[in-house]
């Protein structure tokens, strides 16, 4: 696609004190091998908050993560009630559907089978498939991702979890050469339909090596899909269709969004792949977001809805390739664009949109796309640091307003 | 029929003064036989925690040709490459495999097509054991649509799916893991099969191996993994680059068994064996000790941290076709001229196929595209405009 070049327009997005409301709520912040569930909040999707008040030492706190309405397009229909459910518990559902449905789906990761997974999403699997096809790893990443990798080239469908996105980066030669590749360099007699996913994004005081976004670095290698899941929905969707894709497919999911809960339909249903999802349609700015920024971009939504902005916001959740038809639409309708992502400033999933908008939509432009992204620094412990290194709807508001002068 | 022969014998060869053993009407239709014959290794086997096969390998008159073909033919195919690639018709990297013939013939010799080999970029002659053609060979070799990989692979990307060949992988030592999870395929489905993962002697250093090799035999996969330790990894030595070179004893807990790679009989009995412990107890190392005659790589000469009496020495005492040679003269098999007739069949089969191969035409410019991804739940990388398409990729 286009040669990536700096983002056009890359306004300040730090303010120098930001106004925060939100105060980073306390973890069992863990080494890497136990689980760290948030056990204690609920998020329900219609922006109502519940407390577990087994949570001892808790002040009451407001999550950060505030799902609002999800669009009516993408949520239960009302003819068929449906059932709710947290985000893991869909990954899950999903999981366990593909593998009644297919006998060559397997999982492969460390603690997904006796331990149930460090986020759950892998529970009670193990039991009911048996120990060949949920199989827990020794802490080997470069080797199990290949293994999954050989697997996959005899028609096997591996799905390969990494206990953190970060930890991948152990497999990257892995996933570019094999993974990437194979398909090509084979003149296409081997496909690849492995599904590789895992949990990234920045968390509660996780520190700076289990807060990395790996999506910027995956973004160039040929020859795989990237998607990010932000709501149950479109988790269980896009795991279903990762798993049955032929091409091989990172599914970014985010330590903070496990818990959401929403009510997803009953019957089978996939996302499609390449899809961005239509969060709000408005008319004066589009707003490009993923994963977890969505929430962050829809609580600034409530915001910039009571100045008199009517944004539309989109989420992207294709990351590779974009979705450009749903975006290009979006531009042309609203013509200012502002990307807001968790990404790093430098070669994130911003700066290679940016790219690819101006190139096909420059003409339909009103203004230079903004971009927001993290800021390019490991991501600090201390709680208030952390919060300054993501984006947060204070700033997107300031962006909009500025966009849309 | 045996006066037939003698007399076409005769009549292309005007030499009366043959001996007569030769032209005694003892000889059977040679290339059909299969009457066992008991063949000794030159060595016996090396093991680590397992018991070691016997030193006597049975073969018969037919296999033993079937070889001396085949290497015959491997080892003109690569002198043939290395002419082509100072010709600047093949381009990049070139690692040619001469001297090492034997463990490519004597692996497929006790396998089926349905065990899988994977191996590294020295993948030319394993890629014509498993059943590719010269022709395949030599388009990829030159970036033609015939090739294997349709031009687009290269010399360290072979494949053969049908046969189970899986490849031909640039990285050192990235195809074991791969290996292994072949093996763990074929566990899965249950198959009765085998994967030999080979690497060389360099690539033995590599810390995915070893987790390879753990979670192999954690989960009692049936791997092979075969360490071809031609004593160089690119430029340095073994001793520089190994703390221990008792590869097949590297595996601690995984029993190994040290090979003279250079019998393709011994290699034959090590792989069976391999296959029989792999089905029933888990992964097994072998260690193949070989040697390769030329550089590292086409732009290594190979001769400036090894002496040129040391590659002549090997060539003399230890060529693996020379031996099979021997072996079939003594035990009657063929004629010297037969078998020399066989070396310049090949050749002449090696100069027809190069001619065929450079007529083949380049790939067309769309095929950059194609293969990127596979066809699947609309994958189509669509332009600005749904209408208009930048790129199809089936």
């Amino acid at each position: 696609m286009a040669a990536i070049f700096q983002g056009v327009g890359a306004a300040a997005t730090l303010s120098s004190s930001p106004s925060n409301s939100f105060v980073p709520k306390k973890f069992l912040t863990s080494p890497r091998r136990s689980f760290c569930v948030p056990s204690s909040v609920v998020v329900r999707s219609d922006g109502s908050v519940n407390f577990d008040l087994n949570s001892k030492s808790r002040r009451a706190q407001q999550l950060v993560a505030n799902a609002t309405k999800a669009d009516s397009s993408a949520a239960s229909s009302s003819s068929n009630p449906g059932h709710e459910l947290l985000l893991f518990e869909a990954l899950r559902e999903g999981l366990e559907e593909e593998m009644e449905r297919d006998p060559c789906v397997c999982v492969m990761g460390e603690d997904v089978g006796h331990y149930g997974g460090s986020y759950k999403v892998t529970k009670d699997l193990a039991k009911k498939f048996g120990d060949l096809r949920v199989l827990d790893t020794p802490i080997a990443e470069n080797s199990f991702t290949g293994m999954g990798i050989g697997a996959a080239m005899t028609g096997l469908r591996p799905v390969v979890e990494g206990m953190n996105m970060g930890f991948l980066l152990l497999a990257f030669n892995q996933i570019s050469n094999n993974c990437g590749m194979l398909h090509y360099t084979s003149g296409g007699q081997f496909t690849i339909p492995i599904v590789i996913r895992g949990p990234g994004g920045v968390g509660r005081q996780l520190g700076a090596e289990h807060s990395q976004r790996l999506e910027s670095y995956f973004q160039s290698i040929p020859g795989i899909q990237m998607v990010a899941c932000s709501t149950p929905y479109n988790a269980k969707g896009l795991m279903k269709a990762a798993i049955r894709s032929e091409n091989p497919v990172i599914l970014f999911e985010h330590v903070l969004l496990y818990n959401l809960k929403e009510r997803i339909p009953d019957e089978d249903y996939i996302c499609n792949l390449e899809e961005a999802e239509m969060v709000r349609p408005g008319e004066h700015v589009t707003i490009l977001t993923y994963s977890r920024m969505r929430y962050h971009v829809m609580q600034a939504a409530k915001t910039l809805v009571n100045k008199g902005y009517d944004p539309e916001v989109i989420d992207i959740r294709s990351l590779k390739p974009f979705d450009l038809y749903t975006i290009g639409n979006s531009v042309k309708k609203t013509h200012r664009v502002l990307i807001v992502e968790e990404c790093m400033r430098t070669g994130g999933i911003g700066a290679s949109l940016t790219a690819a908008i101006t190139e096909n939509f420059n003409d339909y432009l009103d203004a230079p796309i903004m971009c927001l992204s993290s800021q390019d620094v490991p991501t600090p412990y201390a709680g208030t640091l952390e919060e300054w290194t993501v984006v947060q709807p204070a700033q997107i508001v300031t962006a909009v307003e500025q966009l849309c002068q | 029929m045996a006066l037939s022969y003698l007399r076409s014998s005769s009549s292309r060869s005007v030499n009366l003064l043959k001996p007569l053993s030769s032209s005694l009407p003892l000889r059977r239709p040679i290339s059909t036989d299969t009457t066992p014959i008991t063949v000794e290794t030159s060595v016996p086997f090396t093991s680590h925690q397992c018991d070691a096969p016997s030193r006597s390998v049975e073969t018969n008159p037919k296999e033993l040709l079937t070889f001396f073909r085949d290497m015959a033919l491997m080892r003109r195919m690569e002198i043939a490459a290395d002419s082509l690639y100072k010709a600047k018709l093949i381009r990049g990297f070139c690692h040619l495999y001469d001297g090492q013939e034997a463990v490519a013939v004597g692996m497929e010799a006790a396998v089926t097509k349905k065990d899988c080999i994977i191996t590294a970029y020295r993948d030319h002659c394993t890629f014509i054991g498993r059943g590719g053609t010269l022709l395949e060979v030599f388009a990829e070799l030159m970036g033609r649509q015939a090739g294997c990989s349709k031009g687009k692979g290269g010399s360290m990307h072979f494949y053969k799916k049908d046969s189970n060949f899986y490849g031909g992988h640039g990285i050192v030592g990235a195809q074991v893991p791969l290996g292994c999870g072949l093996a763990f395929a074929q566990k899965y489905s249950k198959d009765e099969t085998v994967t030999f993962a080979l690497y060389g002697d360099g690539a033995a250093n590599q810390g995915q191996l070893f987790e390879a090799l753990n979670i192999s035999a954690l989960w009692d996969l049936p791997a092979i993994l075969v360490c071809e330790n031609n004593h160089y990894g690119m430029g340095t030595a073994e001793w520089r680059a190994a703390k221990s070179p008792a590869y097949y004893k590297r595996g601690d807990y995984v029993p190994g068994l040290k090979v003279d790679g250079m019998d393709a009989l011994a290699v034959k009995q090590a792989c069976k064996f391999a296959k029989e412990h792999a089905l029933k107890n888990g992964p097994i190392i072998l260690e193949m000790d070989t040697y390769r005659y030329h550089g590292h790589s086409m732009s290594d000469p190979g001769s400036t941290y090894r002496t040129r009496d040391e590659i002549s020495g090997v060539r003399q005492e230890r060529d693996p076709i020379e031996r099979i040679r021997k072996l079939i003269l003594s035990h009657d098999l063929a004629t010297e001229k037969e078998l020399k007739d066989i070396e310049k069949e090949v050749r002449k089969e090696v100069d027809d196929t190069i001619t065929q191969a450079k007529e083949s035409p380049m790939p067309e410019p769309s095929e950059l595209f194609t293969n990127v991804y596979a066809k699947g739940l609309g994958v189509e990388s669509f332009g600005a405009d749904r209408k208009e398409v930048r790129a199809t990729l089936p």
